[in-house]
């Protein structure tokens, strides 16, 4: 690991502050359980270390007219343990997912969406997209856990948050921040102008075309602050997960969504996939189909068998067309109340 | 031949001996920290950025104060295992996925390979060495013992601290909350079922 200086900011503002000095390249710190890896891995050499933890704002869950705001910094278990996020049933399915004490009490909301991909190629030094002079290693090599869908460009690999495909189909937005570009003030210079963009989580994440460029919209400097979910009484939600393993593991695929039923009909349906792609992959298509029809095996089959219709799986992945498949099947059947 | 072979074969050279070279070793290294000690600048109530150079920091561990000079990047694993002598946490995976560094922070099971010592002053730390002293062993090792709840042992003290810190959140809990909550931790070995009796016994004596 490379030596860092260490930042430990209590506003938000000083955090800005710190993420955003000149020339200095720098890290946001929050659970841990994923950065120290990359340190020590040296796929990340900052400068400066910037650690959240010690700002309040940063760890409330606050009620709004219009939904509730997660403060990016709280734990699994602090959102486990929330009662005012009851309704947001999918979050909790993510959470039970997670089988690790561990990083239950560690891991973060907003670490979790920003989590860098866990494609083996990356995590050997070979770049976000895997390449080696000009090769795409996952898509000549090893790709079993690779993309099958939006993988015709250069990136193969898929996004890595568990929250984000329950977080997109309940329509979440998060709150950006980065230092205002016309203060360029620090520290000591008094408050530094902090500019805040909420944005819909289903924009949130971009394809890289090239090695340089991120899988989110994030620039240097810039970090989620917080999460918004709407108020959505009608609506019911779940996700489902196909892991491997008992114990702690990363989904093979997964689907996250969101039901309105009226009358026994759908009124209104929100389907998301996980680990399928390098971007969270939102089916509208799969959704519509479902519109006005009962909500049973045979049109959750239906809408699923839709949400992979367009898969490309690469050489070794051919498998987890059926796994995403039968994700959202049973994504929407427990919305439903329909799977135990 | 394997020169590690050769090692193995030679009746001088075993463990033991190598341990017992080893102390000389510690004592040069404690004698370097305590130069880096008088250079480094400790770290005052509310300062906000820490240099790379090592940094005096008080670690509470055990129930103790214990100052330990680290650079920031230094994790908390080897603060304890190399600071303080505190060698039940092992480092075996390296990306935070197996639990063999489980210790408490104020009372939470934390991977800790996933903590820098420097984030955690004025936490409280509880390693597996608190389990027993020669005043009071606590029950958990017991419980460990009666349902042979390890092989070789290596992960042991790691999933002694999970099943711990899992216990006091949870008591009372289910053997499906129990191997729920465990997953966590791997076992080479395959000690699973020892280690979740003894973690289903340990959850129904917690008050």
């Amino acid at each position: 690991m490379k030596s860092f200086e260490y930042a430990r900011p209590t506003t938000e503002a000083e955090a800005v502050a710190f993420l955003g000095a000149e020339g200095i390249q720098t890290a946001i710190l929050a659970g841990g359980t994923d950065l120290t890896s990359l340190l020590r891995a040296e796929l990340l050499t900052p400068a400066r270390v910037v650690d959240l933890k010690q700002i309040p704002s940063l760890r409330t869950i606050t009620p709004l007219d219009d939904g509730i705001q997660i403060g990016a910094l709280c734990t699994l278990d602090e959102l486990a343990q929330s009662p005012q996020l009851g309704h947001y049933r999918s979050l909790f399915d993510v959470i039970d997912g997670i089988r690790a004490i561990q990083v239950q009490g560690c891991g973060t909301l907003g670490g979790d969406l920003c989590h860098l991909p866990n494609c083996w190629y990356f995590r050997k030094g070979y770049g976000i997209l895997g390449m080696e002079q000009g090769v795409s290693l996952p898509e000549s090599g090893d790709n079993r856990y690779h993309a099958i869908l939006g993988n015709s460009g250069p990136a193969k690999f898929v996004n890595a948050s568990r929250f984000a495909p329950a977080l997109i189909a309940w329509g979440a937005k998060v709150r950006i921040i980065g230092l205002g570009a016309a203060s360029g003030a620090g520290l000591s210079n008094g408050p530094a102008v902090v500019d805040a963009e909420w944005v819909p989580l289903e924009y949130f994440y971009s394809t890289p075309q090239t090695d340089r460029q991120g899988h989110t919209i994030l620039r240097p400097g810039q970090m989620i602050s917080h999460v918004w979910l709407p108020e959505s009484p009608l609506m019911s939600s779940a996700t489902y997960e196909v892991l491997q393993m008992e114990g702690l593991d990363w989904p093979l695929a997964a689907a996250g969504v969101c039901l309105q039923l009226e009358g026994g009909l759908v009124r209104d349906a929100r389907i998301v996939m996980g680990h399928v792609a390098p971007v969270p992959w939102l089916i509208d298509d799969a959704a519509r189909v479902l519109i006005g029809q009962p909500l049973n095996e045979e049109t959750a089959a239906t809408a699923a068998a839709f949400a992979v219709a367009q898969s490309t799986p690469l050489s070794m992945n051919a498998y987890k067309v059926q796994i995403a498949c039968t994700a959202v099947k049973r994504a929407l059947l427990k919305a439903a109340g329909q799977l135990t | 031949m394997d020169p590690d072979q050769t090692h193995r074969r030679e009746p001088g050279l075993n463990r033991r001996d190598f341990l017992k070279g080893s102390g000389a070793a510690v004592v040069v290294s404690a004698a370097a920290n305590a130069a880096v000690a008088q250079q480094a600048i400790p770290p005052q109530q509310g300062i906000k950025l820490f240099s790379a150079a090592p940094q005096s920091i008080t670690l509470n561990v055990n129930g103790e104060d214990k100052q330990v000079t680290v650079e920031p990047r230094v994790l908390l694993i080897d603060a304890l295992r190399n600071d303080l002598n505190l060698t039940s946490c092992k480092d075996v995976c390296d990306r935070s996925s197996c639990g063999a560094c489980t210790v408490l922070i104020d009372g939470k099971p934390v991977y800790s390979c996933t903590r820098f010592a420097i984030e955690v002053v004025g936490q409280k730390i509880v390693t597996a060495e608190s389990l027993h002293s020669q005043v009071a062993t606590d029950e958990i090792i017991n419980t460990f013992c009666k349902h042979d709840g390890m092989q070789c042992g290596f992960c042991t003290p790691g999933f002694v601290m999970a099943v711990r810190g899992f216990c006091n959140q949870n008591p009372g809990a289910t053997q499906a909350a129990c191997k729920q909550g465990l997953g966590g931790n791997v076992c080479r070995c395959g000690a699973y079922d020892g280690v979740l009796k003894a973690a289903y016994e340990t959850a129904q004596r917690q008050p």
